[in-house]
């Protein structure tokens, strides 16, 4: 998608840019750049420098069955928690721009969520729910043993997803809605005349009309997948129980600062970095080719 | 509404009203879990009647977390990122859809790029540039010889450090470092008819004129509404501040989340926790609340 007219002056085009392009350089590009050269070097114990030692912690890593547990962890994350909190959101955005009487309330309230800080929520869904208090202990009483995200990987992963979903339902929904409401009401009522009913409208005009918000949201959503899980995980399970919600992030996080393994956290930064790239390029061929600019 | 239909209509009332229970319930049970004491509040079920120690259970969190000077630090810190975002963003945008230059697309997507690779991903080098921000040109100098020639003329050692750990800017700047200000900007720029800028070129206005006069204008609804989610994003930051603030004076509300979490094995002071949460999580709600307007307005598309 391109401009017809633009400005021919194209020095000054160039200076607006160069704020931007100084942080990046700055905070992203050099710092991603030294992830590459920590990546392909390691540390000596005692100082003195960075010794070469080519792809050997890519190998180590890519060897490593907690790592590869890792990666599964977060797609299996990214897809679910996008995929749940986008389809919720849509649905509620869809139905509050029917405009009916009330609606103002949900149009209101469905995005509170989205204020919250991931970790505030998580330490609320925590105490939610916590085995021993709070509501599940209830399911708890009725099934004994039935829900423990401190021994269950698999509650502990749902545990997780639902926390970060309820935000980003909360997100999405402002953006549908906004979307939804950016058509012109003289389209809907134009199709109705035609005799097109609600859902043939949904999916012929009021869709097709929204694709770029759909785009924008699902770029957004897998990555913050990526990134906003971190607090999640940290307050709900610190990557536990036997890692089954070691997120890469917070991988990265506990070798690196914590086992301070700089060269192999550099590696998997590395990793996840082409990982989300690729994923974004992909995006970009495939899905914005169908995406209708106004 | 264009039709009658009544049978949608109760299913569409139902559905949102499942939706506003689960998206109000969590706020619910955290306030009144706030309101028990140590007994009431671990039993099973959790009585959902607000209990009468919301004020004890409020000041112990306030004081064992030491709250006020962090809000503050959680403020200053938020305010800087929508300032910095809504500001650099928009001339971004404004060089990339206005005008075209050779490598505008290799600007377009180095900045892109940083829009997939959140600073979480490569959190231990930049805490590295951040100990020494302008290690980077240091570097360059020493690498392309230039601090050699420097010292040969001048007689000056070129040692460039500037050290950013515990500080505002080391906690702003990186933040502000992507591009998901830009992006926004951009999708918004690209539906400004081409009339507009076809009229103000005719007019003899210059880029300048035409961004200052025209454009920003046009874009206000935009700038308010990108203010409001990065304030949102930046007081809900939470790794970042974790590893840059070392120093008890600038630590941030939200990492200090976890000294509330209840330590196993001791009673689970969950009520106390609870409080602190409804305490950290009002600010950004009251910011919510108030400028829904503005989320919505803003990012309307220009027509109706």
């Amino acid at each position: 998608m391109e401009k017809r007219v633009t400005f021919s002056r194209w020095t000054i085009g160039i200076l607006f840019a160069v704020p931007q392009l100084f942080l990046i350089f700055t905070f992203f590009y050099w710092p991603a750049g030294q992830a590459v050269y920590w990546s392909l070097t390691l540390q000596q114990p005692w100082g003195g420098g960075n010794i070469w030692v080519g792809l050997d912690n890519f190998r180590s890593i890519l060897s490593n069955a907690d790592y590869w547990n890792s990666i599964t962890a977060s797609l299996i994350f990214a897809a679910i928690s996008t995929g749940l909190a986008m389809f919720i959101a849509l649905v509620l955005a869809a139905l509050t721009d029917r405009q009916l009487a009330g609606s103002w309330l949900y149009r209101v309230v469905l995005i509170w969520p989205y204020g919250i800080a991931a970790p505030a929520l998580a330490l609320a869904f925590r105490f939610i729910l916590a085995p021993e208090a709070g509501f599940m202990a209830v399911v708890n009483q009725v099934w004994p043993g039935f829900w423990d995200p401190g021994l269950d990987g698999t509650d502990a992963m749902a545990s997780i997803i639902v926390a970060f979903s309820w935000k980003y339902v909360g997100y999405n929904f402002i953006f549908f809605l906004a979307a939804f409401q950016a058509i012109p009401r003289s389209l809907i009522e134009a199709a109705a005349m035609d005799g097109s009913g609600v859902l043939r409208r949904f999916w012929d005009i009021q869709f097709p009309l929204i694709t770029p918000t759909i785009f924008f949201l699902l770029v957004i959503n897998i990555t913050e997948s990526f990134q906003d899980s971190f607090g999640i995980v940290d307050i709900m399970t610190s990557g536990g129980p036997a890692n089954a919600t070691n997120l890469m992030v917070y991988k990265i996080y506990s070798d690196g600062f914590k086992g301070l393994d700089y060269s192999g956290a550099a590696a998997q930064s590395i990793i996840l970095m082409v990982l989300i790239v690729a994923l974004t390029i992909v995006q970009f061929r495939f899905i914005e080719r169908r995406v209708h600019y106004r | 509404m264009v039709e009658r239909t009544p049978f949608l209509n109760f299913f569409t009332h139902l559905i949102l009203f499942v939706g506003f229970v689960f998206c109000v319930a969590p706020f619910a049970i955290v306030a009144v879990a706030a309101s028990h004491n140590l007994k009431d509040v671990n039993d099973v079920p959790m009585s959902l009647l607000p209990g009468s120690d919301f004020w004890v259970n409020i000041k112990t969190a306030w004081v064992t977390a030491d709250l006020g000077p962090k809000l503050l630090n959680s403020f200053i810190m938020a305010f800087g990122v929508a300032a910095g975002k809504v500001i650099i963003s928009a001339l971004t945008a404004f060089s990339i859809v206005y005008f075209r230059y050779p490598g505008r697309m290799l600007i377009f997507w180095l900045i892109f790029i940083t829009l997939m690779l959140p600073l979480e991903v490569r959190i231990v080098p930049t805490y590295a540039v951040v100990a020494n921000v302008l290690e980077p040109y240091q570097t360059i100098l020493d690498l392309t010889g230039l601090s050699w020639l420097i010292e040969k003329v001048s007689g000056v050692r070129v040692a460039l450090s500037l050290g950013l750990l515990n500080s505002y800017s080391g906690l702003i700047l990186p933040l502000v470092a992507t591009a998901t200000g830009t992006f926004l900007y951009r999708q918004f720029f690209l539906t400004v008819p081409d009339e507009l800028t076809e009229a103000a070129r005719m007019d003899g206005a210059g880029p300048l004129r035409f961004f200052i006069d025209v454009l920003l204008p046009l874009s206000r609804n935009n700038m308010a509404a990108l203010g409001t989610i990065m304030f949102l994003w930046a007081w809900n930051q939470y790794l970042w501040p974790l590893l840059i603030t070392t120093d008890q004076s600038h630590a941030m509300a939200v990492t200090e989340l976890k000294q509330l979490i209840p330590n196993v094995g001791g009673a689970p002071e969950w009520h106390i926790a609870m409080a602190g949460t409804l305490i950290i999580m009002l600010p950004p709600m009251i910011v919510v609340v108030l400028m829904q307007r503005w989320f919505v307005r803003g990012l309307i598309a220009t027509e109706k």
